[in-house]
């Protein structure tokens, strides 16, 4: 039981960062139908960023972390935002009414392009951080088994939970969100009700990328590693996560993300971590065999 | 009263097939001008080269409004609806059919919006200026939802409303957007004639109270001869007559068009002496 409840703090917070970069994947294929490999890179991108910016703010004396995290995540998130709006720019909306192949290889080909660009600007070894939230709370402690919730852990659940909600505000109530909806829609229609579809394509890119980067800041804290690499598997995830929930449907990525996160650190802790994802993309093949749209994704109707 | 919209020489080409040839017409301010015309006229491609759709092969599309003067062949399409105010409505009902009414007729009012919200970000915290302009957003909505007489459905998602209430709110959706030229295309198509008749009351109350003018595609006659100010008539791509109904209504051409006629008759003279000696 106290061994359960552990897995399930270590999973929640590793599903909220996966539900935050599947969100980007899910927004992105819900307003231009595309799957954009490089949100991963982005994440990658904004866990660097971290690392550099933590780095340079120790550098500088300042070493209370409350401030030094409010500022790395908005160096963070800034930073991300521009990767974000100019892989738009650079490499699909030159292809936006292209075949559907074309954007994908595009994609591709930013991912790649932008692995090996970080890695010749940082070198391909491992970055590390000292820990910098350390200590946590003790909820139970039975027969020499403690179940320990970090207060790190508690600002990851907490932040992502609250930037959640506000994402879902954003979609639901604001101009832009609604924006958003009437171009996953029907673009023309939009268009000719005066909206500026590329902007408002540009901002979904730019809104994603801020998530992807506030993962990649909470990754870089959670495990103190990372290296170049890092985008690929955690990007996969976070699609799979994106799949499972229904993809183009927002509250499907963050349920989606949850799971994945709760799977793999079930899996880890019953069974064995080797195989935590096989585990994770066996579901993934499970779910696209018995329910294409995913758990919470509508079934596209066809009208003949 | 002067002209809204002037288009002079449109010719749009697509490859070898000319589907508006040398279009000349004007549509006065705070009036409806009715273009109709045989399938396949080209009414629809004209449509389309006003709101941005196409770039016409030829010709100029000027709006003149008091705040200037605005040529559609060269804008992008969103800066049509927001810049020009030009609004349009689809043969084939185009609402956004997951979203609610209400919702619809929001996404029309996107630029104010997105403005008062500065891009959103202060909507999320419920800045007042913002809470004002959506205010003054809904209460728009809800008077075009009351003429339309959808105000019950507000909240239904568009998709579920039966066909003449989408065609009516499309309607509610394109005057949301404050445009200074409607276009509508086949508004009264699949209507029954209640329906239709209440389409004409709505349209006159956007002409006379809203003080709008109203580009109108139509194939129902009792529509446009009873609301139309003007009427221009195309076939093939051309011209064919341009005037008030009754002056279309018997226009020989615009009969012929429509009609067809004795087919000896409409031949000229020698080419009918012709045929005639081949057999």
């Amino acid at each position: 039981m106290e061994y359960f409840l552990q897995q399930l703090i270590n999973g929640l917070t590793l599903g909220g960062i996966y539900a935050l970069i599947a969100i980007g994947y899910t927004m992105v294929y819900g307003i231009i139908g595309m799957i954009n490999f490089a949100h991963g890179e982005v994440y990658m991108i904004g866990a660097f960023i971290a690392v550099i910016a933590f780095t340079a703010l120790g550098l500088l004396g300042l070493t209370w972390v409350p401030l030094s995290l409010a500022i790395v995540l908005m160096l963070a998130i800034g930073f991300t935002a521009i990767y974000g709006w100019s892989i738009e720019r650079v490499a699909y909306r030159p292809l936006r009414s292209a075949p559907r192949l074309a954007p994908l290889i595009s994609a591709i080909g930013m991912s790649i392009l932008l692995q090996n660009y970080v890695q010749v600007l940082q070198g391909a070894k491992i970055k590390t951080l000292p820990p910098m939230i350390e200590g946590g709370l003790t909820l139970m402690q039975v027969e020499g088994f403690s179940v320990r919730l970090s207060y790190l852990q508690i600002i990851i659940l907490l932040l992502t939970v609250s930037l959640m909600a506000a994402f879902s505000v954003v979609i639901a109530r604001t101009p832009l969100g609604r924006a958003q909806r009437a171009c996953e829609q029907d673009r023309r229609m939009a268009s000719l009700l005066g909206v500026d579809v590329d902007r408002t394509i540009s901002l979904t890119f730019v809104m994603g990328a801020g998530l992807a980067a506030v993962a990649g800041v909470f990754v870089t804290l959670y495990y103190g590693v990372i290296d170049f690499f890092i985008g690929f598997l955690a990007g996969l995830k976070a699609f799979t996560a994106a799949v499972l929930g229904g993809i183009g449907s927002l509250a499907g990525a963050m349920l989606g993300g949850l799971l994945i996160g709760l799977i793999e650190a079930f899996w880890a802790g019953y069974f064995t971590v080797e195989y935590k994802d096989l585990a994770v993309f066996a579901i993934l093949v499970i779910v696209l065999i018995f329910r294409p749209t995913g758990l919470l994704g509508q079934p596209e109707v066809e009208k003949v | 009263m002067g002209a809204l919209l002037q288009v002079e020489h449109l010719t749009m080409r697509f490859g070898g097939l000319v589907a508006v040839d040398d279009v000349s017409f004007a549509a006065a301010d705070r009036e409806i001008t009715a273009v109709i015309g045989p399938n396949g006229a080209g009414k629809t491609t004209l449509f389309n080269c006003l709101t941005g759709f196409y770039k016409p092969t030829v010709g100029r599309l000027a709006l003149r409004r008091p705040e200037g003067e605005f040529f559609l062949e060269r804008m992008e399409g969103f800066r049509i609806a927001r810049e020009a105010k030009v609004a349009r409505t689809f043969q084939n009902i185009r609402l956004f059919p997951h979203m609610t009414t209400l919702e619809n007729l929001m996404v029309a009012q996107h630029n104010p919006l997105m403005r008062a919200s500065g891009m959103s970000l202060l909507g999320l915290f419920a800045w007042p200026g913002y809470r004002r302009a959506e205010r003054a957003a809904v209460e728009r909505a809800r008077y075009w939802l009351a003429k339309v007489d959808l105000l019950a459905q507000a909240d239904d998602e568009a998709g579920a409303l039966p066909y003449g209430a989408q065609r009516r709110l499309e309607i509610a959706r394109a005057m949301c957007t404050e445009p200074c030229l409607l276009c509508l295309d086949e508004p009264a198509a699949g209507l029954n004639p209640r329906e239709s008749a209440e389409l004409n009351d709505l349209l006159r109350l956007i002409r006379d109270e809203h003080r709008i003018a109203i580009l109108l595609i139509e194939h129902d006659m009792s529509v446009v001869m009873q609301i139309s100010d003007r009427v221009v008539v195309l076939d093939y791509g051309r011209k064919i007559a341009d005037g008030s109904p009754a002056q279309v209504r018997n226009d020989a051409a615009v009969i012929r068009a429509y009609l067809g006629e004795d087919e000896d008759a409409a031949l000229p003279e020698e080419v009918a002496r012709d045929l005639q000696a081949g057999h």
